[in-house]
């Protein structure tokens, strides 16, 4: 089911199948839709289109705007600041997208057998993900903390040194995706469990006839037809990733410095703390497209491994 | 042979453990520092289960910094947002199901793409010209960012299944387009009107970023509240863990609770707000 998200999206390609009556039929359901059609407009489309004009303009909160055509994003080339945030949003993504995916994996390949009590323990496993994310960014920070926290103590009992975590520029990125992989890998279990349900017997069937071992059998069935499923979890972490906010901000608002201060908090700073919203607007463009791109880039390339699982498959 | 089936048992229960684990270690941990006076807090080595439980932690917290006028908020943003995402979305979801016109979703696709931060800039300004700000309205207008891609969502892929037949008989039999939604399509797409509720109700509970930009004083949110009380309000851990813990109960409650719709909706949408 979760491949609805892309099909959707990829749809495109799927002639209608035009009836003569198609037209009035449609016009039927109009007011369905209108209702939609308009909250859409106005909480969504329009803000889109407002922030493509806000950021060809010199607009602070509370003065005068003008229209200044590129500059804000003349000025974002030559803006260390941005070109930080770009980096450690980068870093951050690709950790954030990685980490979970293996664990991810390995996790639903363990929910995927039968046990007792196999839904309850899923409950729980799940529960990361549906919690209040301030809230539990309150705690990991208790946790982090260097004198007082409990993860310096866990380390001290199999003997590694104490840790700064999120207190020190080098470990904070990672510190940070620590707690996004451990409260988003209950997402691509979910999705790869779905991808496993979906998997015929009959391959393994013959593989065990033909003698093949666990691994094997892992490597040249499963993995290749949960690769659909696995682009789909990239794809949705990747998002998530670069959108990242409540946790980085909640648990070091980018800091220490800006260490850990990716394009979005760079964007809130800019917008919300020195009321630049013009600038700020050019960021959220240039972010949104960042976003966008990559998502379809990634679109493209499970294009091509369904390709790939399909011939595969013949 | 015995044995070897025994190992992997074994095995199993052992890979399990470890993942569950995490989770649960964290949860155990959320409560035991709610429980703990400062001084338990502050001990090394760690102490997991106090002496004495520190209830007045919650007492505190229920008691003092306007929590209840928060918790209050964020029933009233929440509820509102997802009562009006459905009222909008499912019949939204039926039109564009029944026109095929599935191609409209990639807006609610692009929606879930966008970081919520640049829909605040624009509306923001928009409710400040409105002369909105101060009120609950600004929040509950930009939750509907959340909860109506959610709800048309979900309801897109209900009413695809459902299945026609019954529907053109009623049609046949003389029935309104309206009629035929209300008696016919939505009794049978009410399972995925309860996964969309849940999901919306989650996702808008959980958001944050919303509420640092438009809450005021006597606006703010349940995640926003908290917030604000590690910056200024509170220092000490005990009434700050138990804050967290009133905050995310009801989420986590919901969870445990409603599992399998949480699961059915994040696995055929994974639509997430925000």
């Amino acid at each position: 089911m979760s491949d609805l998200v892309m099909e959707k999206a990829a749809g495109e390609a799927r002639p209608a199948a035009e009836q003569p009556t198609a037209g009035r039929r449609m016009a039927a359901y109009w007011p369905f839709v209108l209702p939609a059609v308009i909250v859409v407009g106005s909480v969504i489309v329009f803000p889109w289109v407002f922030t493509i004009w806000m950021s060809l303009h010199e607009w602070k909160i509370g003065g005068a705007s003008s229209f200044v055509g590129l500059a804000n994003y003349l000025r974002l080339t030559t803006d260390p600041r941005f070109g930080e945030a770009v980096v450690h949003t980068l870093v951050y993504t690709v950790l954030a997208v990685i980490l979970p995916l293996v664990l991810g994996t390995l996790a639903a390949l363990v929910f995927h057998a039968r046990f007792p009590a196999r839904g309850f323990l899923r409950g729980l496993f799940v529960m990361p993900m549906m919690a209040t994310p301030v809230a539990i960014a309150l705690v990991w920070t208790m946790m982090f903390h260097p004198e007082l926290g409990v993860l310096n103590y866990l380390l001290s009992l199999v003997g590694i040194p104490p840790q700064l975590w999120v207190f020190h520029p080098v470990t904070v990125i990672p510190s940070l995706v620590l707690v996004e992989t451990w409260q988003w890998t209950p997402l691509v279990m979910l999705i790869l469990l779905g991808g496993l349900a979906a998997i015929p017997t009959e391959p393994y069937e013959s593989a065990l006839i033909d003698g093949a071992g666990r691994w094997q059998m892992f490597r040249y069935i499963t993995l290749p037809m949960l690769a659909p499923f696995l682009m789909v979890a990239a794809i949705i972490r990747t998002i998530d990733a670069l959108k990242s906010f409540d946790i980085i901000y909640a648990i070091t608002q980018g800091g220490p410095g800006t260490a850990s201060e990716t394009i979005n908090l760079y964007l809130y700073s800019v917008a919300f703390a020195y009321y630049d919203v013009g600038y700020g607007s050019a960021i959220a463009v240039v972010f949104f497209t960042l976003v966008v791109g990559l998502s379809v880039l990634l679109l493209y390339l499970r294009q091509r491994t369904k390709w790939t699982e399909a011939g595969a498959a013949i | 042979m015995m044995l070897r089936t025994l190992l992997q048992r074994a095995g199993l229960a052992f890979a399990v453990l470890v993942l569950v684990s995490p989770a649960v270690l964290f949860f155990v941990w959320m409560l035991s520092l709610s429980l703990k006076y400062e001084v338990d807090n502050a001990a090394y080595p760690p102490i997991l289960i106090p002496e004495t439980f520190a209830w007045k932690n919650y007492l505190d917290v229920l008691e003092s910094n306007r929590f209840p006028q928060f918790f209050l908020n964020s029933i009233v943003v929440t509820g509102a947002a997802t009562l009006l995402g459905l009222l909008v979305g499912v019949p939204a979801g039926y039109g564009i199901a029944r026109m095929k016109a599935t191609k409209s979703a990639i807006v609610v696709l692009i929606a879930r793409m966008t970081p919520g931060l640049s829909y605040l800039i624009p509306l923001f300004l928009l409710f400040q010209w409105l002369g909105l700000m101060g009120t609950l309205w600004p929040q509950i207008i930009i939750h509907l960012v959340i909860t109506v891609p959610i709800v048309i969502w979900i309801m897109i892929g209900y009413f695809e299944t459902t299945p026609l037949e019954l529907e053109e008989a009623a049609v046949i039999d003389g029935a309104t387009r309206w009629q035929v939604f209300r008696h016919v399509a939505l009794p049978i797409a009410k399972p995925g009107v309860t996964v969309a509720f849940i999901l919306a109700v989650i996702f808008s509970w959980n958001n944050f970023v919303f509420g640092i930009v438009l809450a005021g004083r006597e606006t703010r949110t349940l995640p926003v509240a908290v917030y604000n009380m590690i910056s200024f309000e509170q220092l000490s851990w005990g009434p700050l863990a138990a804050a967290a813990l009133i905050v995310t109960l009801p989420v986590l409650l919901l969870t445990v609770f409603a599992q399998r719709q949480i699961v059915a909706g994040l696995t055929a949408g994974a639509v997430k707000g925000g």
